[in-house]
This record gives C-alpha cells, sequence and structure tokens, in this order.
C-alpha cells in the first residue's frame, strides 16, 4: 500500500522480488509437510481421518497463501520498507552466535558476557575491552542468583566453578 | 456457593503472604517492562516461565496476571513523557498524554491514567469474576466442533480483521500452525516434522518461540533502524495532583472506557488497542471541549487508559472459562497453565476453584499495588528511561538467552532463538504481524484435536461442523470477519482498520 502516486509504468510492471522469494518460501514449507506426512497417509483409520489430515490442509494452505502473495508481489502490494542497517544486525546476530560456541566450553558467564558486549555494540558501545569483561562480571552475578539460589540448571564453567 | 463466597475464598488465599509477594513482584515487573520499549508483558511472561517451573502454580500464574495489568499501567508512563507508547495498547494515550506533558501537565496526566486504569481494572475484574460462572456454563454444552469453530474464530479476528493486509496475517497465523505440527502426534503418537531430531520430539517450545519472536526479532529490528534521534523525555512539571475540574472530566471517561474495553478484551478480538482506538473516538465526540482534542485534552488520556486495562481483564474470561487466547500475552499465559499441567477452561473451575478465584481475587489487590506503584513512584520509572540504549538491548538479550537456557541448556534451542529471531526480524521488515504466529503455535494443536475429534465421531463428514446451530453461529461470524475487512480495503477504507493493528499485547 505505496503511497508513492509517481510511479512510471515500468516501476509498476516490475514484480516485488522480494515478495516472489516469500511465495517460494511457502511452497517449499508446504513442500516439506507434504513429504513429512506422505508416510502417514494410511494411517486415517475408519474416519480417513489421521495424523496426516490437518497438515494436508495446512500446507494447502500455505501453497494458497504463496500464489496470494505472487499477486500481491505482481500488483506490489506490499508496504514500502524502510532502509535497514545490516551492520549492527551483524554485530547483535555475532553475539548470539558466540554465546552458543561458548555455552558448552566456556560455562555460562563467559558465554552470555560475550552475548552482552557484542550486542551493545550493534548499539553502538563498540569498547569490547570494556563491555564483554562488563557483562562476564554482570552475568556471573546473575548465575549465582539464579543458579545458586533460585535452582536454576544454568552451564557452569571454570569462572563459575570458582565462585561455587 | 454462590460467585461471592468464592471470590471472599480467593481473596483469602491471594492475601497469603507469599501470594501478596509474587503478585508485588508481577507488578513491579509488568510496569517496568511496560515502560521499556522494545520488550512487552508477553516477552516477559515468556522468559519468565523457564524460571517460574519450580514454583508453586497458583504463585506464579498471580505474578503472570500481574505482570499482565502492571504492563498496561507501565505503558502510558512511556507514551505520556517520552511519545513512544512502551507498548501497543498505549499508542493513543500518546496523542494527548504527550501534549498535555509539553504543556506541563504532565502530572495530571500520569495520575489520570493511573486512577483510570485503577477504577477500570477494578471494575472490569469484578465483571470478569462475576461473569465467568456464567460462560462456564454455556461452555459446558460445547463439544469439540463447537470449540473448533471457537478457535476458528479466534484465528481469523487474531491475525486477519485487524491490521493492514489479510494476506500477511493469514500468513502469520499459518505459519506458527505449520510451526505447531512438528513433533509427536498427540492421537497417534506418529512423529511429524521432526526430522528425527530428538529435541524436536516435544513440539517447538512456546517460550523458545515467544522470547525469539518478540525479544530477539525486536532487538534486531531497532538494532537495524541504526542511530536515530535520542527520544526527548519531558520533565514532571508542576503537580502530580489532578484539579476538580480535571477529576470532572476524567470520571465519565474512566467509565466508558471501560465499558467500552472489557467486551472488546473478552471477545476474541484480538488485542487491547481496539477499545482504546474506539475509546478515543468516543470521548472526542462527546467532549465538550472537542477543540482541545490535539492539544492535551485529559479525556483522551483517561478514556484509553481505563480501556486497556478494562481489555486486560477481559482477556481472562475466554482464557479461564474456555481455554481460548485471544491475544498474545494471553496465548503465553495460557502455556504458563499447560506448564504446571492446568488446562484452563469450564472443568478448571470444577476441579481447581482455590486457584481460579484467587487469581481473580489477586488482580483486585494487584491493581491497588499497582495505583501505589505508578503514582508516588511514577519518578523511579521515568528513569528507567534514561538507561543508554546498547545497555538496555544488550541487557533484554541477556536475559532472553537466559530464560531458554535455564529451560533447557543446550545449543539447539539457542540455535532455534537465533533462526527464529532472523525469521521474526524479516517479518517484521516485510509488515507481517507476529502475534498470529504464536497463537497459532499455541493454538493449532488445540483446534487439531477438537477437529478430529468431531470428525471422528462423524466418521469423516465434514459437514457436522456447520450443523450443531453454536458452531454455525461461530463459523459464520469468523466467515464476515474474514471477508469484510478485504471489502472494506478494497474499497479503500483500511485506514482505520490498520491503525487497530494488534500487535504485541
Amino acid at each position: 500500500m505505496s503511497l508513492d502516486n509517481n510511479k512510471t509504468s515500468t516501476e509498476q510492471r516490475r514484480p516485488d522480488w522480494a515478495a516472489l522469494v516469500i511465495a517460494a518460501i511457502l511452497v517449499a514449507v508446504a513442500a516439506v509437510i507434504f513429504l513429512d506426512v506422505d508416510r502417514l497417509r494410511d494411517m486415517g483409520g475408519y474416519s480417513q481421518v489421521g495424523p496426516a489430515t490437518v497438515p494436508n490442509w495446512i500446507a494447502f494452505a500455505l501453497i494458497g497463501l504463496a500464489i496470494w502473495t505472487v499477486f500481491a508481489a505482481f500488483r506490489r502490494d506490499f508496504p514500502a520498507r524502510e532502509k535497514q542497517e545490516f551492520g549492527p544486525v551483524a554485530w547483535v546476530v555475532a553475539g548470539l552466535l558466540a554465546q552458543m560456541i561458548l555455552i558448552r566450553i566456556a560455562g555460562f558467564s563467559i558465554a552470555t558476557g560475550t552475548l552482552f558486549g557484542l550486542a551493545a555494540a550493534g548499539f553502538g558501545a563498540r569498547r569490547l575491552w570494556i563491555s564483554i569483561p562488563i557483562g562476564i562480571v554482570v552475568c556471573l552475578a546473575i548465575w549465582w542468583l539464579f543458579a545458586g539460589v533460585l535452582q536454576l540448571s544454568l552451564p557452569a564453567g571454570p569462572l563459575e566453578h570458582l565462585i561455587q | 456457593m454462590s460467585t461471592f463466597e468464592f471470590l471472599l475464598q480467593g481473596l483469602v488465599s491471594a492475601m497469603e503472604p507469599m501470594n501478596l509477594f509474587y503478585a508485588l513482584i508481577g507488578v513491579t515487573l509488568g510496569t517496568m517492562v511496560g515502560v521499556l520499549p522494545g520488550i512487552g508483558p508477553a516477552t516477559t511472561v515468556a522468559l519468565l516461565l523457564p524460571v517460574t517451573y519450580q514454583l508453586d502454580a497458583t504463585g506464579s500464574l498471580i505474578m503472570f496476571a500481574g505482570i499482565y495489568y502492571g504492563g498496561m499501567y507501565g505503558g502510558s508512563t512511556t507514551s505520556i513523557l517520552l511519545n513512544t507508547p512502551g507498548e501497543s495498547a498505549s499508542i493513543v494515550t500518546a496523542l494527548e498524554g504527550n501534549k498535555m506533558a509539553r504543556a506541563g501537565r504532565g502530572g495530571p496526566a500520569l495520575a489520570t491514567a493511573a486512577i483510570g486504569s485503577f477504577v477500570a481494572g477494578l471494575i472490569a475484574t469484578l465483571a470478569l469474576a462475576f461473569i465467568a460462572p456464567y460462560i462456564v456454563k454455556l461452555a459446558l454444552v460445547f463439544g469439540p466442533r463447537e470449540y473448533f469453530a471457537l478457535m476458528v474464530l479466534a484465528f481469523v479476528t487474531v491475525s486477519s480483521a485487524f491490521g493492514n493486509s489479510t494476506l500477511r496475517g493469514l500468513t502469520s497465523l499459518f505459519i506458527g500452525l505449520a510451526l505447531s505440527l512438528v513433533g509427536i502426534d498427540q492421537l497417534t503418537g506418529q512423529n511429524r516434522l521432526s526430522f528425527g531430531v530428538p529435541d524436536l520430539l516435544d513440539g517447538i517450545e512456546v517460550t523458545t518461540m515467544a522470547v525469539a519472536m518478540f525479544a530477539i526479532g525486536e532487538t534486531l529490528y531497532i538494532a537495524a533502524q541504526g542511530e536515530a534521534a535520542p527520544d526527548k523525555i519531558e520533565a514532571i512539571r508542576g503537580s502530580v495532583w489532578m484539579t476538580a475540574q480535571d477529576w470532572g472530566r476524567s470520571w465519565k471517561a474512566w467509565l466508558r472506557g471501560t465499558v467500552i474495553g472489557f467486551p472488546i478484551g473478552a471477545m476474541p478480538a484480538g488485542g487491547a488497542e481496539i477499545g482504546t482506538f474506539l475509546s478515543y473516538a468516543t470521548e472526542k465526540r462527546l467532549s465538550k471541549h472537542p477543540e482541545e482534542f490535539g492539544n492535551g485534552a485529559i479525556e483522551g488520556v483517561a478514556g484509553p487508559e481505563a480501556a486497556n486495562n478494562a481489555s486486560a481483564a477481559g482477556t481472562l474470561v475466554p482464557l479461564l472459562t474456555l481455554g481460548l487466547p485471544t491475544s498474545a500475552t494471553a496465548a503465553i499465559m495460557l502455556a504458563g497453565f499447560q506448564q504446571y499441567g492446568l488446562q484452563p477452561g469450564p472443568l478448571l473451575f470444577a476441579t481447581n476453584p482455590q486457584l481460579v478465584w484467587g487469581l481473580i481475587a489477586s488482580l483486585l489487590i494487584a491493581n491497588l499495588m499497582l495505583l501505589v506503584l505508578n503514582l508516588p513512584l511514577v519518578g523511579l520509572w521515568v528513569k528507567l528511561l534514561t538507561i543508554p540504549k546498547p545497555w538496555l538491548y544488550a541487557g533484554i538479550l541477556v536475559f532472553a538467552t537466559l530464560g531458554t537456557i535455564g529451560a533447557n541448556p543446550s545449543v539447539f534451542e539457542l540455535g532455534m532463538l537465533l533462526v527464529f529471531g532472523l525469521v521474526a526480524y524479516i517479518m517484521r521488515v516485510f509488515d507481517y504481524p507476529i502475534a498470529p504466529v504464536i497463537v497459532g503455535l499455541i493454538l493449532g494443536p488445540l483446534a487439531e484435536q477438537q477437529l478430529r475429534r468431531a470428525l471422528a465421531i462423524s466418521q469423516g463428514d465434514v459437514t457436522v461442523l456447520f450443523t450443531s446451530p453454536i458452531a454455525a453461529v461461530l463459523l459464520s461470524v469468523a466467515a464476515i470477519a474474514l471477508v469484510l475487512p478485504l471489502i472494506l480495503r478494497a474499497r479503500g477504507r483500511g485506514d482505520a482498520l490498520s491503525q487497530m493493528a494488534a500487535s504485541e499485547d
């Protein structure tokens, strides 16, 4: 629903490629559902309603929505998208990846402290040599509170063993 | 026993020191997340689910309800002082509230919001207590097909009736429904869409999904907006007390807001926002000072704020009596009930009246606590807004992952968090609503069970779904709710609907 009125005719005929990609993803999800529940096809029993029935309905609906999305893409029905800055997103994603990799090896505090530092960098606090240590100390305190006092099972690493 | 006696018993249970303590934690956290942008009541309850796993059921549910109510109070503070709504139900409050704050009347604006929320919360909670038993009686005659029809109605209203686009709302809903298929089928024990991954046999964790979709997705989206100009916080100047004229102009707006908000929350209409918009429009039409609207009319703050608290209480009606969540927060509270092996619905009133009535009564107490927390202590909450963005969002991510790690310390679960966080980010960029995904994920398996039961009884005859009068009416309403917005949008009348976009809360 773009409010842009001064589109030329060539622009109007060009489809919204990103929306077409979304339609393709919807079809792919539907295909995965069809393939996976195919082996459950004969389990309907007497009423012919089994574990494959509802997944098939949902997959058909996804294909229908994909077709609708294609129409919307050609009619350029999608709203104008704001400009996205990918640098900050990359920082935050890097933080989450670092936490995933470190959590088993280094324990909760180091992994989550690293996430804290990298995520803060995504929002403009770039001095990692300050923010990561602050994050680790804060996370160690959180670990002490949640794992020690509230009995939550948070993975322990070398730092956690020091204060146990 | 009468409702009144049940409610008294509930009050006794709610006054137990531990339950009072949980209520206090709930309302404090709720106010906090209501004030902070980027994290709402739905996310907070999702974050707390794993942490509260070992606490007792009544206490945790009291806490969750406190968070819901608190979020509705806290959101108004940000709207009024910062012009950035802390949660979606406070968008309208910003219209008049921020103008009042700029004119040096921030104090009365905050006061009318807080007292209005209190009045509305009180009346609506009592209405909840007195209406619930009747709906429970009605629900007892519901069979599988009526429940299925009810859920279809909830799906339609949450996903497509309001918002920018029927297409994108329905797409979000079906993504949620597709994800809800993952795991072992509850009726036959067959694996579906788990691809041999043991972590997926139990299905996709609702908490992981909610945290990924709301907290991580929102953080990524805000990060991608880059360095925006800092928001200006209006200092609270002058007295926080309302003048006699303020009282005179506010009280009718509070009552009207309550009357508008409660039924809208109670109907499967998705979210508290709609009531706030209707209340604002009503106040604007009825006001004796229409020229003040747009420049800081106190009715424009009083009405919508009362409406959003009343609809929070209204949302609990279908949740408690039918087990039907009509907003994202309610959906996650349903997950909270399920965590303790409780299924909200008519049976819960019979099997566990202490819990249900304790919960309802504790809401009355939570309301009182919130009034105290929000009026004298408002300065404290405003300080939260001065936390620098890097620390705020880094902190949100730490707590978001803490909940997931606490529930299940596996790398796989963290991977899911990242993947669905990115999915939610992309959905936000393309203007897909997030709440339908969560509602689809939680209600999907319930709807499927009811549907298959209904069809098993009828031996596969689909027409049986339409032949019960109640089911037929519900499905017709759902069909109207699906088609009418399409027609309105096609005729260029969609603006009002997109303003009512139901989002997180």
